[in-house]
């Protein structure tokens, strides 16, 4: 058995409500959302016990933890949940924070930077580059990928919201 | 004839452009009338984008829909993703005025201003509703007998209260689109099981993903389905690039592709050559 010492953290229960999830306070721990989550039968991540982590406010647990990243978003758990908490919202929110605290995966970076550099989560590839124009399709799709301006734009604006500095 | 700002989103047209090229070639045949969202980007993805950043997420979002809210059009999409990330923004944007002015904050660095007016549809939501099946059924010129598992995926349903397309737990939209084209959707267990590519698990737990997949497969195969047919391309890929390593064989096609079968349109047009489990007619 571990013991953990409580103690409040209103700075990290304002940190979460900022970013979205303020009605974790409303989960009474029913278990229904363990209960539901098909992640939960393939890993060790247990949404009741994220759930209540965070309403104790066990920051360094929660944000260090590979279970964060173990939800696929199914939302089974928010339709289920009898007190109407939007847990994949406390999810994102603690996400954003263990982001911010330098916590992201190799492959994570990745897709991030694939958006960042092309506008897009996948590369182009020479292939389906044929294959668009044998369907008769555009060779580049006609999205940022057709237009440098926009493109630029796009970039310009992720900077704004300090995506730049996640890419780091 | 109903009009839309087409999205396309990522995978569609960077790894299986014949679910683009079939949602063309079908929407013209239904009379949804797709007009394309230029110098749009990608959505962006729910679970990565949103999970590192959500002013990220949010911005990006925002300047899709303003581009749309631009040609004065709602945005279509063929994607559980793109609908999930677009429509949650849309949803976000337009009735929250302080997220609104937030998001615009961002935008007014590129001189842009999103208005909050843009919603947000997808492709088989449209069908369903606005073409029906009836009227799908009329534009069938080669009826099909396949024995099929419908694949309705997370985002596209989900979350009920405010997506509001049909029930989460017991969904049958797809079911009765599929069988428009005289294909039979055949039962089979845990139907709402998430394919496990979401949230990033993919990205950063392949195994964990392939788990999902795999109990997918298991049922499926146990139904006797002789296709899987999903409505997003996300969800296509991952049942389509994790199936001959977990040993199976169904193949994956897009509803749009099923339609454009049944509809007529050759093997080629289909783009079914850059599938990984061959999908033989």
């Amino acid at each position: 058995m571990v013991n953990i010492e409580i103690k409040p953290n209103p700075e990290f229960e304002k940190q979460v409500a900022d970013l979205g999830g303020a009605e974790v306070k409303m989960c009474f721990q029913c278990g229904t959302c363990t209960a539901s989550c098909p992640s939960g039968r393939r890993t060790s991540y247990r949404v009741r016990k994220l759930m209540r982590q965070t309403q104790l406010g066990l920051k360094e647990v929660i944000l260090g933890g590979e279970e964060l990243w173990d939800c696929t978003t199914c939302y089974t758990c928010v339709e289920r949940c009898p007190r109407a908490v939007p847990i994949v919202d406390v999810v994102v929110a603690l996400r954003n924070m263990a982001v911010k605290e330098g916590h992201i995966y190799d492959n994570h970076k990745k897709t991030a930077s694939n958006l960042y550099k092309l506008g897009h989560t996948v590369s182009v590839n020479a292939e389906i580059t044929k294959l668009r124009e044998e369907l008769g399709l555009a060779k580049t799709p006609p999205t940022v990928l057709a237009n440098k301006k926009a493109m630029e734009d796009l970039v310009k604006l992720m900077n704004a919201t300090g995506f730049n500095k996640i890419m780091e | 004839m109903a009009k839309y700002a087409f999205f396309l989103g990522c995978i569609a047209p960077l790894r299986y452009p014949g679910l683009e090229k079939s949602t063309r070639v079908v929407c013209k045949k239904l009379g949804i009338d797709l007009v394309d969202l230029e110098d749009a980007s990608c959505c962006p993805a729910p679970g990565v984008i949103k999970s590192f950043s959500k002013d990220t997420w949010l911005a990006a979002a925002a300047r899709n829909l303003a581009l749309a809210e631009k040609q004065g059009l709602p945005i279509i999409t063929i994607c559980n993703g793109c609908y999930g990330s677009l429509f949650e923004a849309a949803h976000e944007l337009n009735n929250h005025p302080e997220v609104l002015a937030k998001a615009n904050k961002f935008l007014k660095e590129i001189g842009m201003e999103y208005k909050g007016t843009t919603k947000v549809f997808h492709v088989a939501e449209v069908m369903y509703r606005e073409v029906g099946v009836e009227g799908i059924k009329a534009k069938i010129t080669k009826p099909l007998d396949y024995k099929v598992a419908t694949f309705y995926g997370c985002h596209f349903l989900k979350p009920s209260d405010i997506k509001k397309i049909d029930c989460s737990e017991n969904p049958h939209i797809l079911d009765d689109l599929v069988e428009a084209t005289g294909a039979v959707s055949v039962p089979r267990n845990q139907k709402t099981l998430c394919c496990g590519a979401g949230g990033g698990v993919r990205a950063a737990f392949g195994d964990v993903a392939k788990e999902f997949t795999k109990t997918n497969l298991e049922n499926m195969k146990a139904s006797g389905a002789q296709f899987i047919v999903d409505v997003c391309p996300f969800c296509h890929l991952q049942f389509d690039s994790s199936e001959k390593e977990l040993g199976f064989n169904i193949p994956v096609i897009h509803l749009s592709q099923l339609f454009g079968i049944a509809m007529g349109m050759s093997e080629k047009e289909l783009g079914l050559s850059a599938h990984l489990v061959p999908v033989k007619l």
